[in-house]
């Protein structure tokens, strides 16, 4: 159990590092210079001393190994370097931006699960049924809508037609819970409907195999109710590849987000990362393929160490 | 029964095809069946109503949007068909490879095409196609990169169970070569799983090209594709709503079908997971 864990553990920070590294190196093989994009934007010539001062400056005259180990010790300290662009430390940009992207992400999760868990308990339990037809279809549309199109239906019905919600934008916390809530619905339930469609797909059929296993059936013929089988049961046996298809839709998720933020101008990590490389802002670039990374190499990991508490079979 | 018949009698695949074809067909020889250019533009008529010359209305620049939708299917399919072959090749190529010689090579070789899986993929494809340029060809690379493991994996773990059977031992004893044995013989055993796989990653492949061009990360203005039309036609989703309309209709049913047609072929081919769903 504990060599589970810790060789689990080991493979996740080993992952990040290897991400890390190939983000860096293949910064430095790309073509473009990011002195060149900071000091003349139009392509005009550059004053030679000029260049060599920002270049020293940013350290981009030093051996790429030297910037690379000069990076990583940063890195063990928690700074990541400054940002070319937005001139303050990355730490402090990514600071602002990724509590915006994880809540995005957080409540979009939790709706899924809330919708899709008892649906595609419902749609198992009157297997064959027009509301278990019915959700089929709605699920496989989940999964063929890009999030993007759905972000405009949903701008199109609820801000431009009803006049219900804000078609985009966001108010910090301070400013008003009422002002923020109303802001992160419509980006939450786009991104909530794919996510949601999955995992409706994963608990029915999970939750038609375990009806069928024999287990179930010795329990009906002793007396307990149909009610106390479903919850007590079969849930239980359910409930392991509905959590690996969650943590399965992370990438989906992450996608997501980048997609969602753009259509709801959502000021979060993905967006700054797409600033960052329109940019060539390449420490704020490794600095948010970084913390994305690690995120998605983290989550993945626990999702791992769940299963092998869940189902022993699995360490 | 053969394959084939099980395909023509399954309904999702009849259903699937109907869409698909069609729309194989256009991206084939649309150019032939475009009336306007779908590059000129049009100042005096920008964002026109439905007409008899424009049947889907026009765009901010007065360029047809029929046109362009007819053309802008190009980059998607050749991103999301082009990408998976390279794809398929390569990780079915490495998978096999992997598991049929030592287990020293082979699990080296998958640690390394597991290092993409480390990357979410939009990531990976956004910080590629922004850094080294946008355009088809290098949408075509990055997504036949991106995919490679799940091809790998399924190629791999398959020969890892087959290499000890019989047949595989006896043509080794007939002395056949590594080559023949990967292609001529196990190959042909894992070539469902690999085709299911295929169908699941074009339609990944369609929703990564049209989110990249949606971001304005795709294919290069002013050529269309179906993803950057959505994102050009947000500014005026509330003064023409058919701009809008349109891309995302058919966008939304290229991938329905896709989808439906993976989920046909694996009911076809993969009879024991049939009964979940």
């Amino acid at each position: 159990m504990g060599k589970f864990f810790l060789k689990r553990i080991l493979t996740a920070i080993v992952q990040i590092f290897v991400v890390v590294s190939i983000v860096f190196f293949s910064l430095q093989i790309m073509p473009g210079d990011p002195v060149l994009m900071m000091l003349s934007r139009d392509g005009s010539a550059v004053d030679q001393e000029a260049y060599d001062a920002l270049e020293a400056e940013l350290g981009l005259d030093q051996p790429v190994m030297t910037q690379y180990t000069s990076w990583l010790a940063g890195l063990v300290h928690g700074d990541l370097g400054k940002s070319y662009g937005e001139n303050r430390p990355v730490v402090d940009a990514i600071g602002d931006r990724l509590p915006r992207t994880l809540e995005l992400a957080v409540v979009a999760l939790v709706l899924a699960c809330i919708i899709g868990i008892p649906l595609g308990i419902i749609s198992a339990v009157r297997r064959g049924g027009i509301l278990d037809l019915l959700l089929t279809l709605i699920s496989s549309l989940g999964n063929s809508v890009p999030v993007f199109v759905l972000g405009y239906i949903l701008v199109l019905i609820f801000s431009l037609n009803m006049e219900m919600l804000p078609s985009s934008g966001f108010v910090p916390l301070a400013r008003g819970l009422e002002n923020h809530v109303l802001r992160l619905i419509l980006p939450s339930v786009t991104l909530a409907f794919g996510v949601a469609a999955s995992v409706l797909r994963m608990t029915r059929s999970s939750m038609l195999e375990s009806l069928g296993s024999e287990s179930v059936r010795p329990l009906r013929a002793k007396g307990l109710s149909k009610s106390k089988v479903y919850l007590k049961h079969v849930m239980r046996n359910m409930l392991i590849p509905v959590v690996t298809i969650i943590g399965l839709q992370l990438g989906n998720l992450i996608a997501g987000t980048v997609l969602c933020e753009a259509v709801f101008n959502w000021p979060g990590i993905a967006t700054l990362l797409v600033d960052a490389i329109n940019n060539r802002d390449y420490p704020l670039i490794q600095g948010c393929m970084l913390v994305l990374s690690a995120i998605f190499i983290l989550t993945n990991m626990v999702v791992d160490l769940l299963y092998g508490l869940l189902d022993p079979r699995a360490r | 029964m053969s394959v084939l018949k099980q395909c023509v009698r399954n309904k999702k695949f009849l259903l699937s095809a109907i869409i698909l074809i069609p729309l194989l067909f256009v991206a084939l020889f649309g150019n032939l069946l475009i009336s306007h250019d779908p590059l000129e533009i049009h100042a005096t008529q920008t964002l026109a109503p439905p007409s008899q010359e424009y049947p889907m209305g026009t765009d901010e620049y007065g360029r047809c949007i029929a046109c362009r939708l007819v053309v802008g299917i190009q980059p998607t399919m050749i991103v999301a068909f082009g990408g998976t072959i390279i794809a398929m090749a390569a990780g079915s190529l490495l998978g096999l490879l992997a598991g049929y010689t030592k287990d020293a090579i082979g699990n080296a070789i998958m640690r390394v095409v597991d290092v993409i899986l480390c990357f979410p993929s939009i990531l990976l494809a956004m910080l590629v196609v922004g850094l080294w340029g946008k355009g088809v060809v290098n949408l075509v690379v990055v997504v036949g990169i991106l995919y490679t493991p799940h091809f790998c994996r399924i190629a791999y773990s398959s020969t890892r169970k087959l290499r000890k059977m019989e047949y595989v031992e006896s043509q080794q004893l007939l002395g056949a070569s590594t080559m023949r044995i990967l292609l001529k013989t196990l190959l042909p055993n894992i070539v469902s799983s690999l085709i299911i796989q295929f169908s699941l990653t074009v339609s990944s492949g369609i929703l990564l090209e049209s989110g990249l061009s949606f971001l304005g990360l795709g294919v290069v203005p002013p050529a269309p594709s179906w993803g950057q039309m959505i994102g050009d036609a947000r500014a005026y989703i509330a003064l023409n709503g058919q701009y809008m309309f349109w891309p995302s209709l058919f966008l939304c049913l290229t991938i329905l079908s896709t989808n439906l047609m993976g989920d046909a072929l694996r009911d076809v081919l993969d009879p024991k997971l049939k009964k979940s769903f």
